[in-house]
Parts: structure tokens; C-alpha cells; sequence
């Protein structure tokens, strides 16, 4: 019998470091070169399937500018179970930004979160500013998963994904099994759906969309 | 922060949030900012830390409490009517993607020195002893007769006329007791005192139905409330501001609001930054709340009463509730010689507001005499043993003018009603003076359960 799981995966890092379009690249398989700040779609999922048939969906968070000032919500790193924190390994300053969004989570997060440490832009390895032994070393002393990727190229990008869709089933806690997130989660904590009976109950209201 | 917004918004309480992501969503250019480094102004809920920060500056939690993390108390008690305009907006804009509700579990109402439920199901109507068999027996025609009210049909009216009669003529034809009345008025209408009485009965009759249609909704009581405390309301619509573009800046003291020579907003001061915008939206406390003289001597916002709140930590559930996990207590203010109401809040653990086996009560009401303690005395004595208390006194700030001669919108401080509704009125109101067209709710398409 296959395994399902469902996973909330928020993304950190520095502006810029091409965190939607990591994402936009894994959920959509797509890449623009002018995107511009995030607008309108932080809320997306995708599905991974792994060979022993184990199927994991991630819920993704995207931070929606928020964290430009600093003035991203309690609520974003509520029952997060991974991170994928990005920088741009043609920028060393957004490594050190990288390292206090890691110190941020190990803060506010669940001890459990599985924190992945992500080296974007891997396509501009002509501008290299950040080694891979430097990243590397620093992420396995402080335990997180790493490696590099390219959002234009798509290269690594599949490849980070699964491996933390590999690492979770392992330590998640046993409530993010069988697929069971928002809003079904009122199923799991005895809660109620808002959405249930929306229609009959907002059935007479004006709609202009 | 050197462009020009078509909105600046100050301070992240739950009104102002709400027109944040809504103004958002049109595809107005928002800058959101907070004077504090947490969202939710006055309706944030806060840790253990934070609690005693603002309390006991000079003392650390005591341990016994449990982690920091596990706190999240309200500062305002209320909660969501089930089938009110705040679960509407909620689904409406879809925000109920980042939220958990779950249901308050009991409604009570206190009578002749004990507190019994509000009847949720016709069985516990049957046998609650808030009415004699014969009251039950009137109670239940006047039910009816505001269940089957169409206007369209006037079969249905029994000689009233809702718009013009009041309160008092239809109790009076039901034949109701006073305590019946109070049940009714307070504990279902929620009103806060007995003005409405005297007053067209219409808004009388919309608050029971709503109220019924809430307790319908999913039993138990008409109230649901969010996990992790009141405080994810105004973050999760400041997301959605910001996933339709809206900038967020918290920590971010602002100094001065800036207006031109006809007194027309300009722009707002934080440090040697001026940022400017069309209009300003904001919470009392940004326009000279509580000071003498106000920016430039302009008075924007009066004082219109107090409310006063304990904030109360127990370790038991309260007394003669069947040991619920959550509710409210009505004391009418008929049953204590007052003339308003005093509201208990109750949520626990189950809520994830607290550790485990801690109960956090809210005792509140409006303020009426110099000694506003003393005035939650009925409340607190329901309590039990009080681990610890957190009291305060606020004042309640309306604006002076509705903004649309100076573009300065300036929302009102949260009042003491037990729910949402006013504040998505004050929501439809500053909508309405800033935008210059009602609100009208998009419709979303339900998405399937994936």
C-alpha cells in the first residue's frame, strides 16, 4: 500500500536570490527571465513521487516580500515542516543573510523542521562568489540538507525537492500523514471548514469579480 | 520606501489589515507599517514574554506556566459568529487557507446567582431551567413567530411591524418575563444594555436570526474561534495583502502625519523618511489618541468610553460549566445592577493559546464608574481560584470626521461587544469614505479539496 504525505515547505532567503522562481521551476517547470517582485500566487502545491511509491505534496509558502523588512508573520513559520533557504552563489552577502534566516528558524520553527540550504543562480558560475566547499561545510555543521541550483536551467532543482521528499517521511511527525493539511486539517484536529456550506450560506451575496 | 503609495496604513490590528488586503486585492499600491515589531496592534495576541512585557515590564513568567511558545493570549476577547460577515469575509477572500477554526464550545448565561447553557438543541431547550414549563411554552411563539417572518408576507407579521414597533411591544405580546427577556436580549441578541428595547425592532430580530443561523451552523455554540489566538486574523489577511503586492513594515516608529496648508494628507514621518501617499488609513493610536494636543492642535479622534479587561490565567476549568474548554458567560446587567453587560471569554490548550491544563478568562465591560476593578467583581467571583491576573482600562476612540475632506481615514478602537460584527462595519464604513463605493465582497470559486 503507497504512503502519502503532505508537507507545508516555506521558502527564505534575501530578495532577489530568485526564491519564486525556484518554485515557479519545480511546480510549473517554467522560468522568466523579467519576473519581478512576488505578486499574486504564494500559495502553491506540488507533488512528488518517490520510487518505493511514497507520494508527498508540498504545500509551498512563499514569503510575498514579506520578509523585505522583516516583517514576515509568526504565522508563516507555524507548523512548517521544511525550508528551503536560498542564496545566490553570486552574492556572498546573501549567504550571511542565509545563515540569520537559519538562526530565525531554529528560533521560531519546530525543533523537527527539516531545513534545506539552497545555492541559486548555478548558471552564472562565471560570477561565483560563493564555493561549494564554503556552503557545504557550513550546512553540515549546522545539519541542514544542501545543494545548488538553477531556476533558468532548471538544473537541481528536481533533485533538491526530492531529497527532502525523501527526508521527511523519516522524521515528519505522524500527523502529516495520509495527506490530511489545510484546509482538511479540520478533519485531523476536530476543527471546522469554513468553506463547508459557504455557497448556501453566502448564496444571496452580490458578485462583481 | 521612496515611492509614492496609493494607500499608507498604520498599525496591523485586525480592521486595518482587513482593509489592507482587501485595497490589495483592487490593486491599490499599499505600504502597511507598525509602530510595534509583532502584528496586530491591539488585537494581537500575545506570549508569555510579551504578555509580562507589557504588563510587568519589571518580572519574567513564572516557569510553572510552561513554554513561551505555547502562549498566544488574546489582549481583546472576542470571537467569530459562524455565520457572521467576518466568517463571510474570511471565505470570501480565501484566507481561510492559513487558518484552523474550531468551535467555542458553550454559551452561558448567568441568572439569579448561577450560570446556565444556552440552549444549542431543542432537547437542552427542553430541559434547561431558564424557563418554567409555561414561559417555555411562550418562549417557543415567539420563536416561531420570528423563524417564519417574510416580509413579502403579511400572514406572517401577527400585527407587528418590525420597523416600527419595538423590542418592548413584542416581548409585551408574547406574554415574556423580564428574565426571559434578558436571556433573549442579552445572551442571544448580545446587546450590551437594554436600550434596544425601545427601539424599532428590526435590528433586534436580524441579531437573533443571526444568532440562531450561527448556533445552527455547527452546534455547541455560535462561535468558532482561530488556533493559535485572535493574532492570526490580522496576519493572515496582512498576507494576503502582501501576496497582491502590499509592503510590510513592522517596527517602524512613525513621527509625524504630514498635511498640507488646506490640511490635506501629505504623507507620514518615520525618523528624516518622508513617505507620501494619497490617503491614510489607521488606528486611533497613530492621530493623537490619548495625548492632549494632537499633531499640528487638529483633534481627529474623541474618546467615547472605557472598557475594562482582566486578562485572567487559571489552572482548572470554570466552575459549573461541565469542565468546557472554551465559552462565554453573559452576566445581563439587570442580574448585577449594572447597565452593561459583563462578558467572561474563555479558551485553553484546545485552542493552542496556552499549555496544557491552563485556561485563559477574560473578564470585561464598560466602564461606569471610577472604579473599574470593582465593576468585574460579578465576573471574577464565577472564575474559581485566579492564578494570575492582567488588568487594564481602555479608552474607546471614534474619529472625529469621516476623512474624505482630508483623506486621513482613521478606524475606531475595538468596543466590547462579544464579536466581530462592528468591526466589519467599521471596515464598510472606512471603505465606503476611501474608496467612495460600498464593499462588495468578490466571489471566489470554491476550490476542490485537492
Amino acid at each position: 500500500m503507497s504512503k502519502q504525505f503532505q508537507f507545508k515547505l516555506v521558502l527564505l532567503g534575501e530578495s532577489a536570490v530568485g526564491k519564486s522562481s525556484l518554485v515557479l521551476r519545480f511546480v510549473k517547470d517554467q522560468f522568466d527571465d523579467y519576473r519581478e517582485s512576488t505578486i499574486g500566487a504564494a500559495f502553491l502545491t506540488q507533488t512528488v513521487s518517490l520510487e518505493d511509491g511514497t507520494t508527498v505534496k508540498f504545500e509551498i509558502w512563499d514569503t510575498a516580500g514579506q520578509e523585505r523588512y522583516k516583517s514576515l508573520a509568526p504565522m508563516y513559520y507555524r507548523n512548517a515542516n521544511c525550508a528551503v533557504v536560498v542564496y545566490d552563489i553570486t552574492q556572498t552577502a546573501s549567504l550571511e543573510k542565509a545563515r540569520s534566516w537559519i538562526r530565525e528558524l531554529q528560533r521560531q520553527a519546530d525543533p523537527s523542521i527539516v531545513i534545506a540550504l539552497c545555492g541559486n543562480k548555478s548558471d552564472l558560475s562565471a560570477r561565483r562568489q560563493v564555493t561549494e566547499e564554503e556552503a557545504k561545510k557550513y550546512a553540515d555543521e549546522e545539519g541542514l540538507m544542501w545543494g545548488e541550483t538553477s531556476a533558468k536551467s532548471g538544473e537541481g532543482v528536481a533533485e533538491i525537492f526530492t531529497a527532502i521528499a525523501k527526508k521527511l517521511p523519516l522524521t515528519a511527525p505522524p500527523s502529516a500523514r495520509s495527506g490530511a493539511a489545510r484546509p482538511g486539517a479540520a478533519a485531523r484536529t476536530g476543527g471546522v471548514d469554513l468553506n463547508k456550506q459557504a455557497n448556501t450560506q453566502a448564496g444571496n451575496e452580490g458578485c462583481n469579480c | 520606501m521612496d515611492e509614492e503609495y496609493d494607500v499608507i496604513v498604520l498599525g496591523t490590528g485586525l480592521t486595518e489589515c482587513i482593509l489592507s488586503g482587501l485595497l490589495s486585492v483592487e490593486g491599490k499600491k499599499v505600504l502597511h507599517m507598525d509602530r510595534n515589531d509583532y502584528y496586530g496592534g491591539d488585537s494581537a495576541s500575545l506570549n508569555l514574554t510579551q504578555l509580562y512585557r507589557k504588563f510587568r515590564p519589571d518580572q519574567t513568567p513564572p516557569t510553572e506556566l510552561g513554554r513561551d511558545r505555547d502562549y498566544a493570549v488574546d489582549l481583546i476577547p472576542k470571537f467569530i459568529m459562524a455565520s457572521g460577515e467576518l466568517s463571510k469575509i474570511l471565505v470570501h477572500t480565501d484566507v481561510t487557507r492559513y487558518l484552523e477554526f474550531k468551535q467555542i464550545a458553550g454559551s452561558f448565561v448567568y441568572r439569579d446567582g448561577r450560570i446556565s447553557k444556552v440552549p444549542s438543541t431543542q432537547m437542552e431547550a427542553v430541559k434547561s431551567p431558564l424557563m418554567g414549563p409555561f414561559e417555555k411554552r411562550r418562549a417557543k411563539k415567539f420563536f416561531e413567530f420570528l423563524q417564519g417572518w417574510k416580509d413579502e408576507d403579511p400572514a406572517t407579521h401577527q400585527g407587528i411591524d418590525l420597523d416600527k414597533d419595538d423590542m418592548k411591544t413584542i416581548y409585551e405580546k408574547f406574554g415574556l418575563e423580564p428574565g426571559t427577556q434578558d436571556f433573549i436580549g442579552h445572551a442571544m441578541g448580545l446587546y450590551l444594555d437594554d436600550d434596544y428595547k425601545t427601539q424599532p425592532a428590526r435590528e433586534a430580530y436580524s441579531r437573533i436570526v443571526l444568532y440562531t443561523a450561527s448556533m445552527a451552523r455547527w452546534g455547541k455554540s455560535p462561535y468558532i474561534y482561530p488556533l493559535y489566538g485572535l493574532g492570526e486574523l490580522p496576519q493572515s489577511f496582512a498576507r494576503l495583502s502582501a501576496i497582491y503586492g502590499g509592503t510590510y513594515m513592522l517596527d517602524k516608529p512613525i513621527h509625524e502625519i504630514i498635511t498640507d496648508a488646506d490640511g490635506k494628507f501629505v504623507g507620514v514621518k518615520s525618523g528624516e523618511e518622508i513617505v507620501k501617499a494619497k490617503q491614510v488609513i489607521g488606528d486611533p493610536s497613530y492621530f493623537g489618541a490619548g495625548k492632549d494636543v494632537a499633531d499640528g492642535g487638529k483633534v481627529r479622534v474623541l474618546e467615547e468610553g472605557k472598557v475594562v479587561r482582566a486578562i485572567c490565567i487559571l489552572k482548572h476549568p470554570i466552575p459549573g460549566t461541565e469542565d468546557a474548554d472554551s465559552l462565554q458567560i453573559i452576566i445581563p446587567q439587570n442580574q448585577v445592577g449594572r447597565r452593561n453587560d459583563i462578558y467572561i471569554a474563555m479558551v485553553s490548550s484546545t485552542h493552542n493559546v496556552c499549555a496544557k491544563d491552563v485556561y485563559v478568562a477574560i473578564v470585561s465591560t464598560i466602564v461606569e464608574t471610577d472604579r473599574p476593578e470593582q465593576e468585574l467583581a460579578a465576573g471574577l467571583q464565577l472564575l474559581g481560584p485566579v492564578y494570575d491576573k492582567f488588568i487594564s482600562v481602555s479608552s474607546l476612540y471614534t474619529p472625529t470626521s469621516s476623512g474624505e475632506a482630508d483623506n486621513i481615514f482613521i478606524t475606531r478602537s475595538y468596543d466590547a461587544t462579544s464579536h466581530f460584527e462592528t468591526v466589519v462595519e467599521d471596515v464598510n464604513r472606512v471603505w465606503k469614505a476611501a474608496v467612495g463605493t460600498e464593499l462588495v465582497l468578490k466571489k471566489r470559486d470554491v476550490e476542490p479539496e485537492a
